[in-house]
């Protein structure tokens, strides 16, 4: 007699354990305690959104040219879309913001390039962002050349200015804080030296002091009639600055790689900067993504200190219209415009910069 | 402090001062330096409603900035060929000192302190202000010797700090020091609560009470405590820029005085009176001695008008601080504000 077996259908799964309720029940009501937790979350959220959300959209005056079309209780936007473009560009003549615009869109049309994994030609893409853009961007945003007019440093500003700040800062942070990490693992003792002092002087001091003695004491020092931009000593404290804390994350990854990895390259006849070039940093660099672009982030931020020489960047430029008379008293609104732009332009490096590491990823993470 | 200490102590001084005024002597012609530069490099501060402030069409606006664009009338002809440079209020003074700016217009105190020691002069007074406080309005205080025990806002590194801690102990009150570093950050401390009683210049807690969600809510006590003239600052050791800045704000003053406006001042260059005559440049040529043009005080009034105007648009009835003369009235109204004749 032969029996038959016949596999039984696969049957949907119990109703309990599958579907928006089942995850409810699993995850946010599993027990009394858990579920106080959740109603208690639950209720604080609403308690923090609904004024929020009156205040910012529903109760809000979108429309309008000056203070007296806010006449509801929200929030005035009508303050931030007067002053839209003063936040953008600072006080970039108005008839000259393209050129703005432009070198804003060629840079993001090369960073996109750069990222997206499917275009082709990305050596040289690299090496026009890195050695031609920044030639461009200065013609384009200074000017005096091919008949364009000269837009004195005094006069950028809002976003454009953070922008600018914060990319200059980490374009050159970054080759710098290779060297110096280099240079700190070297057994050269004067090159060794040099670079801890360096390191350990510029981590040593706030970006506020830094910045303030470029702006307070430089200037007495500097023989008569010569005086060093306003912008060019920001760039400069700001870059030297982030050096220092770079070459310490970079500094961290060298110390992850295995000794044997220098060694199998220096086996096959590689020179230090071949040893260095093709087999250690890009290990190196890979593993430390976050900490670099948490270094960014940070520089990023840290870019709203320049108001204390004077520079209006997004946060300063903000706190300049504040003052005006015929706006007294939207602080509020103008805070959370400035904050909003800078969620917007750190959360993106940070999604970014998770995107390289699973695209980087070898399986080196444990 | 011994004898040797005394003698280190001056050598210092004497090496500041030598420092400073080295620095003065050498820019010697900054007449010739805005000339060439073709602007008058003015220090402002980058946030005083009233005083100067950014408006929305990129431009400075103020009565610190207006007398910037006065001194540019003058010497360029044309009142807005003045580049706005923003400093912080412990930046000014090097500002000043190291030729970054051609003069300070910052609302800053004319002290003794600052006029002899830090290699700058002041040239006389724009406006004259007062420190005075304000309270919230439920606190029920009428009077400042009612405080005692009161935390008190200020801000950091200027006179009213200084000012505040001498009335209290002259008074015998105490109070908790609450610093900050700008007019935002203590405008909301005080919003906030954080301290009951804000203290700064009249002027500026005239700005800072309109910040306040509900502005009645603030009320500003009768006491003025100290002397607070505000007004322009050039480098020590440049007699014809210290002249230049300091007619300035003497022609406004007498266009006041003598009626002319900027809707009349075509008018008056027709006009008989020898003062005005001579003020607008039609009989004598008093801009010679500062190296300027005959028309330079008639320049002033026609671009940015007399000091009255000057004063009405940004901090008095023409704007939103309505701020009374006061002090600041004409000396034939009862005021302080009083300018040599020009003969």
């Amino acid at each position: 007699m032969t029996t038959q077996y016949k596999m039984i259908e696969a049957r949907p799964a119990p109703r309990n354990t599958v579907g928006p309720v089942a995850w409810l029940r699993a995850n946010l009501f599993s027990g009394p305690v858990n579920s106080f937790f959740t109603l208690l979350g639950l209720y604080l959220l609403y308690l923090l959104l609904t004024p929020t959300i009156q205040w910012a959209i529903i109760n809000a005056d979108w429309i309008g040219t000056s203070r007296d079309d806010c006449s509801r209780e929200g929030a005035c936007w009508v303050f931030v879309s007067a002053r839209f473009t003063q936040f953008i560009y600072g006080l970039y003549p108005r008839s000259e913001i393209w050129r703005v615009d432009v070198t804003f869109a060629t840079f993001a049309a090369l960073i996109a390039w750069l990222a997206i994994p499917r275009l082709p030609f990305k050596r040289w893409v690299a090496l026009v962002t890195l050695v031609g853009f920044p030639v461009f961007a200065y013609f384009m945003l200074y000017g005096g050349y091919f008949g364009l007019p000269v837009v004195p440093t005094h006069r950028w500003g809002g976003l454009m200015l953070t922008l600018v700040l914060a990319v200059v800062g980490m374009v050159g942070a970054l080759p710098i804080g290779i060297l110096l990490a280099l240079g700190r693992r070297s057994q050269m003792p004067i090159v060794k030296s040099f670079c801890v002092v360096f390191i350990e002087f510029w981590r040593g001091v706030p970006l506020i002091t830094v910045l303030f003695m470029a702006s307070v004491m430089l200037p007495l020092f500097m023989p008569t009639g010569v005086s060093v931009d306003r912008l060019i000593r920001a760039f400069i404290g700001i870059t030297l600055f982030q050096s220092a804390y770079m070459a310490e994350v970079i500094r961290g990854g060298l110390q992850a790689i295995p000794r044997g990895q220098e060694e199998a390259a220096a086996a096959l006849g590689m020179n230090y900067w071949m040893r260095m070039g093709l087999i250690v940093l890009p290990q190196a660099l890979k593993m430390m993504i976050p900490g670099i672009v948490n270094t960014f982030i940070s520089l990023f931020k840290d870019t709203t200190l320049v108001m204390i020489i004077g520079l209006f960047d997004l946060l300063g430029i903000v706190q300049a219209a504040l003052s005006d008379s015929r706006w007294l008293g939207f602080a509020l609104e103008g805070y959370v415009f400035a904050a909003f732009m800078f969620w917007i332009f750190c959360f993106s490096m940070s999604r970014y910069s998770q995107y390289l590491e699973r695209k980087l990823h070898t399986g080196h993470k444990r | 402090m011994t004898q040797h200490q005394k003698r280190n102590r001056k050598v210092q001084l004497m090496s500041a001062t030598l420092l400073l005024g080295g620095a003065g002597l050498v820019q010697a012609a900054t007449l010739d330096n805005v000339r060439q530069q073709d602007q008058v490099r003015c220090g402002v501060n980058a946030a005083q409603p009233g005083f100067s402030a950014l408006d929305d069409q990129d431009s400075y606006r103020g009565l610190d900035t207006d007398v910037c664009r006065a001194i540019a009338a003058a010497v360029l002809g044309d009142a807005e060929k003045v580049r706005f440079v923003p400093l912080d209020s412990v930046e000014r003074f090097t500002a000043l000192q190291s030729g970054e700016v051609d003069v300070l217009s910052r609302t800053t105190t004319w002290t003794s302190a600052r006029d002899t020691t830090l290699g700058i002069n002041f040239t006389g007074v724009s406006y004259y202000d007062g420190q005075a406080f304000m309270v919230a309005s439920d606190l029920g205080v009428a009077s400042a010797t009612e405080l005692d025990g009161a935390a008190v806002c200020t801000q950091s590194g200027t006179t009213s700090e200084l000012n505040l801690s001498d009335y209290f102990r002259v008074n015998g009150i105490d109070y908790d020091p609450v610093v900050f570093d700008s007019p935002e950050q203590s405008i909301a401390g005080f919003e906030a609560g954080r301290c009951d009683v804000l203290s700064s210049d009249a002027s500026q807690l005239y700005a800072q009470r309109m910040q306040l969600a509900d502005p009645d809510s603030a009320l500003i006590l009768p006491e003025i405590i100290s002397k607070e003239p505000l007004g322009p600052a050039v480098r020590q050791g440049d007699d014809q820029w210290f002249n230049i800045v300091k007619w300035s704000l003497f022609a406004m003053l007498n266009a006041e005085e003598y009626g002319i406006t900027r809707e009349n001042v075509d008018e008056m260059l027709d006009s008989d009176d020898p003062d005005i005559a001579r003020l607008l440049g039609r009989d004598g040529n008093f801009g010679e001695g500062m190296g300027l043009t005959a028309d330079w005080a008639y320049q002033i009034v026609r671009q940015v008008g007399n000091y009255g105007e000057m004063f009405g648009r940004n901090v008095g009835a023409g704007s939103d601080f309505n701020i009374a003369r006061g002090l600041n009235a004409l000396w034939t109204e009862g005021g302080l504000q009083y300018a040599p004749p020009v003969r």
